[in-house]
């Protein structure tokens, strides 16, 4: 009867020493909240499109995969970037380089290296698509790296690129996406509350008609030129025949070469970039949505991905020697062979009965054929047999 | 002439005729887009939802805190475990062991046992002591309570009682905290804030990794013996949240892995230490590593046991104030949590190389059970002044911290599926060329259902049910909301319209007009004719 004793005494004095230390762990975890406050998002996306294809758009991928390289070397990942190009230009065969994207004349800097993603290629990037993912609304059967999968305190960058117009951005010469689409998507991901806060960047002509719409709350956008200006291009590669990048982006990523994770300068630098005198396009940017003041954001808080930290303070002590619980799961199941699938069921297919083909009707070929024969055969016979058919 | 016009004029009429009666209705039939029906009453009740929660309380008065005349007045249905309460000998947690014996608590419930206010179980300066199951010891003088009916004798615990209430179900922050979706930005405090920012939103599932990273095979061959581990210390705590949502765990090694900051050698400890800062970026170049074989949309949680070189052991984590942290881990909010384990304790300078080392994992899973915790939504509940709460130990979570995350996440529930549902009614509303299927409005549908039922529950005071009706109605809501189906590509301006359909209809339509017109003023004339000749 002793020992019981001897336990109440020793919780009593563990409880002063607790309430000793929660005041003080409250007094750090009010620093530590601080710091946390300083932005409202624990994780970052990108999503990078580029919408032009054909070989003489090789700018626009180099634009692309150059924004692409900066996003990654901050530090956010693969897995949380969704990167579609529109065309192949390292494996095309007008590159005289082949498995190169320079993004420099005198072939610099190589922007395709070894380590690119692409979720969306070739004929995947359409506006369809795109707005999927914004939205979410992709068929079950997609893969983790083709969605879009942010929370309510994820920050994410859009990146478009390519030839756009007033109020329209041009995807892949066959179709367009129009700023009342795209303001509709962000509305869309707003109530669902999937992006704390988003930026979104436009290097297209006329690129400034994209944001106008814009209504959804914490929005802030960039653009590389007004309505009615060109976004011009910076310059050609004799080597390759092409120009190489346009000069936004151009002027952008010489910007963000000075940016490192740990980097403190905010978006008012990031709006002087490019200036009339070299961009010979007016950039714009639209604040009016953003909460935040935009000289206390930070370029990482979209463009890295530099993560809240927490120190572990408190742990479960469970060193006490006890009885081990039991295995859940029951008994540990035997390993059982494993063997691969038959690759090619070469049985199934000799035996295959033949496909079904639907019946199409007639196409305008044989329609003709046979119009004009009908016509031949009543004008050579005469006219008057046509009453007794029709 | 008149044989051939009256015919013209038949044949002029009848297409008109036909045009109208059944080329209209046929065009307007195929170019309109189904739209199954959707109940807009019972959505558009939704937006002024009004969430009614109710806890259960017992209260059990042990022998000696009323007075003879006030227990007489008390309804008196249990007497049988006063004895427990008298023994003085019994420590706190044996007694309240017993106690939970005795009572069976249904998911949501509390029982507070009022003791004497001379009693010894509890310590001087504690008034409350909550166990591990959904007990709690309250020490109050009821005696002394001037008129003595069971009214008053309630009405004076009143206080004390709420705050007992308040720790160990919902207080208004938590609440606060779960509707984050259906408030205005600003409401919640920041304490709430840090802890919505830091634990996971509710999803169907979750998938756990946890790894060991070995940047060092030629000098340390690590053992782990993670399965073991997993089954003695975590899954208890996912067999216990199963009824929140589903669990997937897996593990792996990743050999010549390294953290992406480099270490600072500090003399004076004779370690390598990580400052507070430069953690941030730990994370990030591991990450690239560290792949994922999850094939749902699940959130990922990430568990990392880190074991240095040994160029660079011991390796310790120093916090803002220099000080070493004792649990060498640190962790990130809605991502996981990363542990240093030193091993260079292990051997001495002239050992052959490689080391087999085995790892420590009670304490390993001591640490990531912690962090395991928070990321869930287990919050660390500062315990008000004068309580002494019981810590989980082993089996990883209270019954009653589990019954907080339920209360947070069922109103989580409720609130997110009724914004989703209310918002993508709206959307349907807006833009009349959307397509909506009968699985979406039968989605929709019961969706509506299990919300009406979750929040009957809630006011009922049933909490597990209410979960399980919230979890159904929030995964039929995200159904529908986020149906590849539902998706809006075609903006139809007004003159993209028009430019459609007028060289389609146009020349169609401009004979037919005409000639009506043209039969409507022969008519006319031949009227007026047939008027002057009789006149």
């Amino acid at each position: 009867t002793a020992r019981p004793c001897m336990l109440i005494s020793s919780s009593v004095a563990l409880d002063f020493v607790l309430i000793g230390r929660t005041s003080a762990f409250l007094l750090l975890h009010q620093a530590r909240a601080e710091r946390f406050f300083r932005s409202d998002h624990t994780n970052n996306w990108a999503v990078l499109v580029c919408t032009s294809r054909f070989w003489f758009n090789y700018r626009h991928v180099a634009n692309t995969l150059s924004v692409y390289r900066s996003v990654k070397r901050l530090g956010i990942p693969d897995s949380h970037i969704v990167l579609m190009l529109a065309d192949d230009m390292a494996c095309n065969h007008r590159n005289p380089k082949p498995a190169t994207v320079f993004s420099h004349k005198n072939m610099e800097l190589n922007v395709y290296g070894d380590d690119v993603e692409v979720d969306y290629r070739g004929y995947e990037v359409t506006v369809e698509n795109f707005l999927r993912v914004l939205t979410g609304r992709l068929p079950p059967s997609t893969p983790r790296s083709k969605r879009l999968l942010s929370d309510d305190h994820s920050n994410i960058l859009i990146y478009l690129t390519g030839h756009g117009g007033n109020g329209f951005l041009k995807f892949q010469d066959s179709e367009e996406i129009s700023n009342v689409e795209l303001a509709d998507a962000f509305e869309q991901m707003w109530q669902k509350r999937r992006y704390n806060e988003l930026l979104f960047i436009i290097d297209t002509c006329q690129g400034a008609s994209m944001y106008e719409r814009f209504y959804s709350p914490n929005l802030m956008a960039l653009a590389s030129s007004q309505v009615g200006e060109d976004s011009l291009s910076h310059q050609p590669d004799l080597a390759i025949g092409v120009h190489l990048m346009d000069r936004y982006t151009f002027y952008l990523l010489e910007f963000l070469e000075d940016i490192h994770p740990a980097s403190q300068a905010n978006m008012n630098d990031l709006f002087k970039v490019c200036p009339k005198s070299q961009c010979v396009s007016t950039p714009g940017h639209r604040t009016d949505l953003f909460q935040r003041d935009p000289g206390s954001v930070l370029i990482t808080d979209f463009f890295g991905s530099v993560r809240k930290v927490e120190i572990t303070m408190e742990t479960i002590n469970l060193t006490v020697p006890g009885i081990p619980l039991e295995r859940f799961g029951g008994e540990p199941h035997t390993e059982t062979a494993l063997a691969y699938v038959d690759q090619l069921p070469v049985a199934q297919i000799i035996h295959q009965k033949p496909k079904q083909k639907d019946w199409h009707p007639p196409d305008g070929f044989i329609l003709g054929l046979w119009t004009l024969i009908l016509l031949v055969f009543f004008r050579t016979y005469g006219i008057k047999h046509l009453k007794h058919i029709f | 002439t008149t044989v051939t016009g009256t015919r013209g004029r038949s044949a002029a009429v009848a297409i008109a005729a036909l045009v109208i009666a059944a080329g209209i209705p046929l065009w307007w039939k195929t170019t309109e887009t189904y739209r199954a029906w959707l109940p807009a009453a019972r959505i558009s009740e939704l937006e002024a939802l009004q969430l009614e929660l109710r806890v259960e309380v017992e209260v059990v008065f042990a022998r000696g805190t009323l007075s003879p005349e006030q227990q007489k007045k008390v309804p008196a249905s249990r007497i049988t475990y006063e004895s427990c309460c008298k023994s003085k000998s019994l420590c706190l947690v044996e007694a309240d062991h017993a106690l939970h014996t005795l009572t069976e608590t249904s998911c949501g419930s509390v029982v507070i046992y009022i003791i004497p206010e001379a009693s010894a179980l509890l310590p001087q300066d504690m008034r409350v002591y909550v166990g591990r199951s959904r007990t709690a010891l309250l020490r109050s003088q009821v005696a002394s309570v001037v008129g003595a009916g069971l009214p008053e004798v309630l009405a004076a615990l009143d206080p004390q009682m709420e705050q007992v209430l308040q720790t160990m179900s919902f207080n208004h922050q938590d609440v606060t905290a779960a509707l984050t979706d259906r408030l205005r930005p600003g409401l919640s405090t920041r304490d709430s804030l840090a802890d919505s920012m830091r634990a996971f939103k509710s999803s169907p599932g979750y998938e756990i990794t946890f790894s060991l990273l070995n940047p060092d095979p030629k000098h340390h061959q690590l053992h782990w013996d993670v399965e073991a581990a997993l089954d003695a210390y975590i899954y208890p705590l996912l067999h216990k949240m199963a009824p929140v949502a589903n669990f997937s765990v897996d593990s792996q090694i990743l050999y010549y892995a390294v953290l992406g900051v480099n270490p600072r050698y500090d003399a004076s400890a004779s370690a390598y230490t990580l400052s507070a800062d430069s953690l941030a970026h730990v994370i990030n170049p591991v990450e690239a590593r560290l792949g994922s074989n999850a094939a749902s949309s699940n959130p990922v949680l990430n568990f990392l046991l880190y074991v240095p070189d040994s160029l660079h052991s011991p390796l310790i984590i120093r916090n803002d104030q220099k000080q070493e942290v004792a649990s060498n881990a640190f962790h990130s909010p809605r991502w996981g949590g990363i542990m240093v384990y030193n091993v260079d304790g292990a051997y001495g300078n002239d050992t052959q190389f490689p080391v087999d080392i085995a790892i420590d994992m009670s304490r390993v899973m001591g640490v990531f059970l912690s962090q395991l915790r928070l990321m869930l939504g287990f919050q660390q509940t500062g315990a008000p002044p004068g309580f002494v709460l019981e810590a989980a130990g082993r089996e990883g979570v209270a019954e009653w911290e589990l019954d907080r995350l339920l209360w947070s996440r069922s109103v989580e529930n409720v609130a997110t599926a009724s914004a989703s549902i209310t918002s993508l009614a709206q959307l349907l509303d807006q833009i009349a060329n959307i397509v909506i299927n009968d699985n979406i409005a039968q989605q929709v549908a019961s969706a509506v259902t299990a919300l009406q039922a979750a929040v009957a529950e809630l006011e009922a005071g049933n909490l597990a049910l209410a979960l399980e009706h919230s979890r159904e109605a929030i995964s039929a809501s995200e159904r529908a909301f986020f149906d590849p189906s539902l998706l809006h590509l075609l903006y139809f301006p007004d003159d993209q319209k028009f430019a459609i359909y007028i060289p389609l209809f146009l020349p169609m339509c401009v004979p037919i007009l005409l000639s009506l017109l043209k039969i409507f003023r022969e008519v006319q004339q031949h009227r007026a004719e047939k008027r002057a000749k009789r006149d």
